[in-house]
């Protein structure tokens, strides 16, 4: 009978998928340990935030007014407050840049475990989550020994809870110590303007680290010009100056939706197939048969690029 | 100034591996220095050449194979090291963020760092929790997935970016004494020079046991216990296109052409 506490995430107003993601993912806890699922939002529009989140399996909802952005060091000590009054043994929290910003701390603080980043959680007697390490290419289960924990999780590793539900809605009214408070949040910034927008694009050629150096950024450019494709990139690419941030594919970067995304020596890394999955068609060119891009193409060349493309160039140039 | 970086030496798996009961078969692993690492050096680095008496030193918790990586540290300018390490740290089947955290923590009661700079997630276990969680243990104030910095010229504030989801980015002020997870692609990192190379094996690398900073490994809670690693089964239903480089480039521009992308 243990039950779970997932608080959900907003910004500029919105309340963000992983939000409903994590319904999803509490529900799914809740059921096998037995016990409630308790859903919390910190901040924002708290009222509107409570309808959304109210689905199906969600036993009580707690809002938290108090600002309207996040502020990590404001949701430490709220959830630290919640997780307390509600008794709850589990704490979940989605593993995107804001969960990361305050999840650890709320773990340290109230002393108890931290796994990050699970892909997987059964409960069976105790918690058994799943994760995966060396980008992907292996997978482990970890026994969390205590009977309560902090877990942050996986962005679309779980379905958006759609169906409604009839939750108990309730504030709480956190007392919250503003001199403990060391961030202040001034605004936020756009960045990855510019001359293309490729979330635009219909026809995608993008490149990753597996280009080496970056005179060879010539070749993919001029494969995307005989394919009459836009040029993208990876993360590492434009972290290294090659192609400007405009061109970055992935969760930090752009989400695009093409007809069809070759992707050219990149491994296929979460954060960069959070940009690209919602293509119609996705080819990969990669040397490693096992690299994570192959569990979502449709179309594979196992072989090395520096072949590979310039045939590729050949045989559309005719 | 004093700014403490923690690093830490990553291993790498290449293409092809093997797996040896709950890790990877050691023969096929590299080691190298953590990717995000790298960028908090270089950030580190940056700010003692940018102000006058700033001191920078790096902090790893590791074997004796990874002062290799804490050695191209301090090549790329750090001051000096820190390796904590026993073989009792050895036993600890998962070294979990929380555990990372109270040694790290003492290093940081030791040397009461102005700054602390981690990177935002080790490329292996890929927690991403040490930094935020070190902060919490030391009661510093943090900042997490940072992607630009300007420490104040009277060192009682950061003003940072957070890189958020979706090419949003939001501008933070932290109060310091501060720990910051430093994301890529805020600076760009040097290359260790030959003198630095040289200069680096004269710098000074302390070792210290965890009865040296104070902690009783047998009283860290060992939380985490790994059961199994496996190779994900693969959920790859993709048409892999057979034979050499000609004949594969030539059935994807068929593809291409019968997608309707270019002209067939
Ligand atoms: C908070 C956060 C946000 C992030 N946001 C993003 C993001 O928005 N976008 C993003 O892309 N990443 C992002 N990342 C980084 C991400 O985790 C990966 O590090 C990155 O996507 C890896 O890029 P890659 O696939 O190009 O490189 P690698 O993972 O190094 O892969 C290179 C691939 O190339 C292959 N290869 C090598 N040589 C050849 C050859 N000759 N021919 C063919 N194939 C070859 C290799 O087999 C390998 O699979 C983020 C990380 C964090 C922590």
């Amino acid at each position: 009978m243990s039950d779970v506490l997932a608080v959900a995430e907003h910004r500029q107003g919105e309340l963000r998928d992983v939000s409903l993601e994590l319904v999803t993912a509490g529900r799914d806890l809740a059921e096998q340990t037995g016990g409630d699922l308790h859903v919390a939002v910190v901040g924002g529009a708290v009222d509107e935030y409570a309808d959304a989140l109210d689905r199906e399996g969600v036993d009580a909802i707690h809002t938290v007014a108090h600002g309207d952005e996040f502020n990590h060091d404001v949701s430490t000590q709220a959830v630290e407050q919640l997780v307390a009054a509600v008794d709850a043994a589990f704490l979940l929290v989605p593993h995107s840049v804001n969960g990361m910003d305050y999840a650890p701390a709320v773990a340290a603080g109230l002393d108890r475990p931290l796994a990050t980043d699970v892909v997987g959680l059964d409960y069976d007697d105790g918690l058994t989550v799943t994760r995966e390490l060396y980008g992907g290419k292996v997978e482990g289960t970890v026994d969390v020994e205590d009977d309560w924990a902090v877990l942050t999780v996986r962005p679309a590793e779980w379905p958006v809870a759609e169906e409604p539900g009839d939750a108990t809605v309730e504030s709480f009214d956190a007392s919250i110590d503003d001199g403990a408070v060391r961030t202040t949040v001034n605004g936020f910034e756009e960045v990855a303007g510019g001359d293309v927008d490729i979330g635009e694009a219909e026809f995608i050629v993008s490149v990753g680290r597996g280009i080496d150096e970056e005179e060879n950024i010539a070749l993919i450019e001029d494969l995307a010009d005989a394919l009459g494709a836009t040029l993208a990139a990876s993360r590492p690419i434009v972290d290294n100056g090659w192609l400007p941030k405009n061109r970055q594919v992935g969760q930090s970067g752009k989400v695009v939706t093409p007809d069809v995304y070759i992707a050219i020596g990149i491994s296929g890394a979460v954060q960069h197939v959070a940009g690209m999955k919602g293509a119609e068609t996705i080819v990969a060119i990669n040397t490693d048969p096992d690299a994570p891009i192959f569990d979502i193409a449709d179309y594979g060349i196992v072989d090395d690029l520096f072949d590979v493309v310039p045939e590729l160039i050949e045989t559309v140039e005719g | 100034m004093k700014v403490l970086v923690t690093v830490k030496e990553v291993a790498v798996v290449g293409d092809e591996f093997e797996l040896d009961g709950l890790g990877i078969d050691d023969r096929y692993l590299t080691y190298e220095l953590n990717e995000w690492d790298d960028y908090a050096v270089e950030e580190a680095v940056q700010l003692a050449e940018a102000g006058d008496d700033v001191e920078v030193v790096v902090a790893t918790i590791g074997p004796e194979r990874s002062e290799e990586t804490v050695r191209q540290a301090l090549a790329k300018g750090a001051d000096r090291a820190i390796r904590v390490w026993d073989d009792s740290l050895a036993d600890l089947d998962v070294l979990d963020p929380a555990t990372k955290a109270t040694l790290l923590a003492a290093v940081v009661a030791d040397e009461d760092p102005d700054l602390v700079l981690t990177g935002v997630q080790g490329g292996d276990d890929a927690y991403g929790a040490t930094g935020v969680a070190l902060a919490r243990e030391v009661d510093y104030a943090w900042a997490a997935v940072v992607n630009d910095l300007d420490v104040g010229d009277d060192h009682e504030t950061a003003a940072v970016h957070r890189e958020l989801e979706g090419g949003v980015e939001e501008l933070t002020d932290v109060d310091l004494p501060a720990v910051l997870t430093i994301q890529t692609g805020i600076n760009d990192p040097r290359y260790a020079s030959l003198r630095g190379i040289r200069q680096a094996q004269s710098k000074p690398l302390d070792v210290r046991t965890t009865d040296d900073i104070g902690i009783d490994v047998a009283a860290l809670d060992d939380a985490l216990t790994l059961t199994d690693v496996y190779e994900p089964e693969t959920e790859s239903d993709a048409t892999v296109f057979e034979g050499d480089a000609g004949e594969t480039a030539d059935q994807l521009g068929d593809l291409l052409a019968d997608k309707g992308v270019v002209d067939g």
